[in-house]
């Protein structure tokens, strides 16, 4: 029986066990800051590779805007968690920001009001909609400008809540999921090709957002340093406060991995590969295949929500401009593809391998221009261009692209395949 | 008067330069998006390509000691588009057409177009480095001033935009003829409309391919050098352009040319008007307003940063309303 068993995850057990002496082989010779710091930010990624890994890999759906879901619940749990600014409080900030969000509460609470009304014919519903939409629109604008201007200049922005960490993390996963569900619910209907075309522009938005108002998140100015939810190294123990960080995150890797392990083989996960399979023959048999399919995507966009938000919490720094498309939605893609699609084990094994190639490929691409650079003189007389180094890194982009093409076109089931059930 | 030509050039004339530049991307996208059914994330970045083949061709020009009438790079356009399009056929044989021979999910070769992109993104810049270049070297952009009557300001036109409106409105009556005039052209309709009849009535399928591709292929390489002449040569537009781009094929319509024109206006007008401070157009007004009226020094509906929610916001709106876009396209 053992030996059945040991057959049967034969393939896991070989890629798991050459991650582990990778990672031996890091930790003996870069010590231990390096490896903690590999680790932890690796699990962190492994948390939102498992959100893809069920939108993609269950339900065939087609996110890359992964760096808006990883952005909009990283400012939010910035926004719960970070230490109350009472400038902003004492001064007049709040009442002015009261008439702007009743009056965008307001118009919320019409338009949905409105969509309930059925007796209202169509058009003139859609034409009443666009009118509070619009009219919504610019008394928010209207009234966030001079609050905005008031906020910047006497309390730099508006600071955060002062809650416990943890909490901050449940709102970014609930964020997250509140932006998916409004671009589920209009694209999940339609071809998955638009679901990516929606996403792709959210994320751009989302970042744009919070990198220009610089009340409410502080902008390029950026955030720091953010309050851990256990010991901070500044606080003493440098390798132990990394060390908790990490056994947190690994816990709630592996609770996240069993619970979707556990739906995987539920009715519920058996449905969502029926649809996936075959949409068609999962709907004739009653399923409602858009609803299902929002529920995976907003759980799926939940899981990066928190993901991401714990990944920036561990490096202590909210910056806007650092979500980069790369490294923050196709690196994703890349660890989940490779790592297996449609398999959990999977997704946690590419992203750990994967995130361990990407940190060890920046100084590898350096050193690789830095000798084209010396031979290229020594040997053609060719000077290189000043920004050598930072054209070193474009490198990277081409690897990535090249990697996602092969991997779909020589290896399309990944490193640990979804298993198919044979009985 | 004054007010007038401000807003003539600020909103109307940028308006059409920027919705030239979306609908001869848009015409490619949504051509590939009809006849080979999926949406091609790369183009954007072909278009970088394209503008990018011009100006190393352009250098040569200038250091060869070329004049011409027009800019250079314009000159180097032409040959530009068509290594574009030699490309673009490449690409296709290289890294789409295994996937479409092995019947493979489009969501999969939808997927292989994000990695073509990232990989000619990572070549330019690894080439090209990441800072703006400007497509003149020892030239003067001409600008044409025509004077408005009762205005002191002339309306300015350049002669990059002067060409681009010639260009588009050349690039788009000959596609028109050729789609509806030429075997090949009703070729390629008869595939967007219906792959397998067209099969079998004897449609040969590589030809309409290559035909999309050079349509895609010359159309991006054209409307990123123009892009480019008109502001500069950015190596980083990207995703900032494919967005509008998209947008302009999906309110079309999937699979209409027309409508990718159509489109690429509307949301190339919808952009500038967006951001368009409106507060310039109402001053001369200014006494007839009430006193409780204060005109604010700036009234846009949208600050410029924010230029790429526009197109987003359009995109949704058909989205919910027309899936179809105004031309009724397909919705696959």
């Amino acid at each position: 029986m053992s030996g059945s068993f040991l057959q049967k995850y034969s393939r896991d057990f070989v890629f798991f066990g050459g991650l582990l002496a990778i990672i031996v082989g890091i930790f003996l010779s870069q010590g231990s800051a390096y490896t903690s710091r590999m680790l932890v930010e690796a699990a962190c990624y492994a948390i939102i590779a498992l959100g893809l890994t069920i939108q993609w890999g269950y339900a065939g759906l087609f996110n890359i805007g992964i760096m808006g879901f990883i952005a909009a619940g990283s400012f939010m749990s910035v926004f719960v968690s970070f230490p109350v600014n009472d400038k902003f409080w004492n001064g007049p900030g709040p009442s002015m920001l009261v008439q702007p969000i009743l009056i965008l509460l307001i118009g919320i609470a019409l338009i949905v009001g409105l969509r309930k009304i059925k007796q209202i014919p169509q058009g003139l519903r859609t034409f009443l909609t666009i009118i509070i939409f619009a009219v919504t629109y610019l008394l928010v604008v209207a009234g966030i400008e001079p609050a905005a201007k008031v906020i910047e200049t006497d309390a730099g922005f508006i600071g955060g809540l002062g809650l416990p960490v943890f909490i901050g993390w449940i709102a970014a996963g609930i964020v997250a999921g509140l932006i998916a569900w409004f671009v589920g619910k209009i694209c999940l209907g339609l071809r998955t090709d638009y679901l990516a075309i929606a996403t792709l522009g959210i994320a751009q938005i989302i970042k744009t957002f919070l990198k220009n108002a610089d009340w409410l998140t502080n902008g390029t100015l950026t955030v720091s340093p953010l309050p851990w939810p256990v010991p901070k190294p500044s606080d003493g123990n440098f390798t132990e406060a990394r060390t908790i960080y990490f056994a947190m995150t690994a816990v709630v890797v592996i609770i996240i991995y069993m619970l979707l392990e556990r739906a995987y083989h539920a009715p519920w996960g058996r449905m969502m590969r029926a649809i996936r399979d075959n949409e068609e023959a999962a709907s004739s048999m009653g399923k409602n295949v858009n609803r299902r399919r929002l529920e995976i995507f907003i759980l799926g966009s939940i899981l990066m929500g928190l993901g991401g938000s714990m990944l920036i919490t561990f490096t202590g720094l909210f910056d806007p401009s650092g979500f980069i498309d790369l490294n923050h939605t196709f690196l994703i893609w890349v660890m989940v593809i490779l790592g297996g699609t449609g398999n959990n084990r999977g997704a946690i094994l590419g992203a750990i391998l994967v995130y361990i190639i990407w940190v060890m490929s920046e100084p590898m691409a350096l050193w690789l221009f830095d000798l084209v650079r010396v031979y290229g003189l020594e040997w053609f007389n060719w000077q290189a261009p000043g920004d050598l180094d930072s054209r070193a890194l474009q490198m990277r982009v081409f690897v990535i692209g090249l990697t996602i093409i092969l991997v779909l076109r020589f290896a399309p089931n990944g490193m640990l395949p979804e298993r198919i059930r044979q009985d | 008067m004054n007010e007038l030509v401000f807003f003539i050039n600020k909103a109307l004339i940028s308006g059409a330069i920027i919705g030239s530049i979306y609908a001869l991307g848009a015409i490619g996208v949504t051509l590939i998006f009809g006849i080979l059914r999926f949406a091609h994330f790369a183009h954007a970045d072909m278009m970088t390509v394209g503008a990018f083949i011009s100006y190393i061709l352009m250098s040569m020009m200038a250091a060869a000691g070329f004049t011409a009438p027009v800019p250079l790079a314009f000159l180097a356009m032409f040959p530009a588009m068509i290594i574009t399009a030699l490309l673009a056929i490449w690409l296709d044989k290289v890294f789409y057409k295994p996937f479409r021979d092995k019947g493979s999910n489009p969501v999969i070769i939808v997927m292989a177009s994000l990695g073509v992109t990232l990989m000619l993104q990572g070549l330019v810049r690894l080439f090209g480095g990441t800072r703006a270049r400007s497509m003149y070297i020892g030239e003067n952009k001409e600008i044409y001033r025509i004077p408005f009557p009762g205005a002191k300001r002339d309306i300015i036109l350049t002669e990059p935009q002067v060409l681009l409106f010639i260009f588009t409105v050349v690039a788009v009556i000959a596609l028109a003829i050729f789609l509806s005039r030429s075997r090949l052209g009703k070729a390629m309709r008869a595939v967007s409309d219906n792959p397998d009849l067209a099969k079998i009535s004897g449609i040969n399928l590589k030809h309409v391919v290559w035909t999309t591709w050079i349509i895609g292929g010359t159309l991006a390489a054209a409307a990123g050098t123009m892009l480019s002449l008109d502001v500069v040569l950015k190596p980083d537009l990207s995703f900032g352009l494919l967005l509008p781009i998209f947008a302009a094929v999906i309110v079309g319509g999937i699979g209409q040319p027309y409508g990718a024109v159509a489109g690429g206006m509307l949301i190339g007008f919808s952009e500038t008007l967006a951001v368009f401070n409106w507060a310039v157009l109402l001053r001369p007004f200014k006494e007839s307003f009430p006193d409780w009226f204060e005109l604010p020094t700036k009234l846009a509906f949208v600050p410029t940063e924010y230029k790429l929610a526009v197109p987003f916001f359009i995109l949704i709106i058909v989205l919910i309303y027309r899936p179809t876009g105004i031309f009724k396209g397909k919705v696959i």
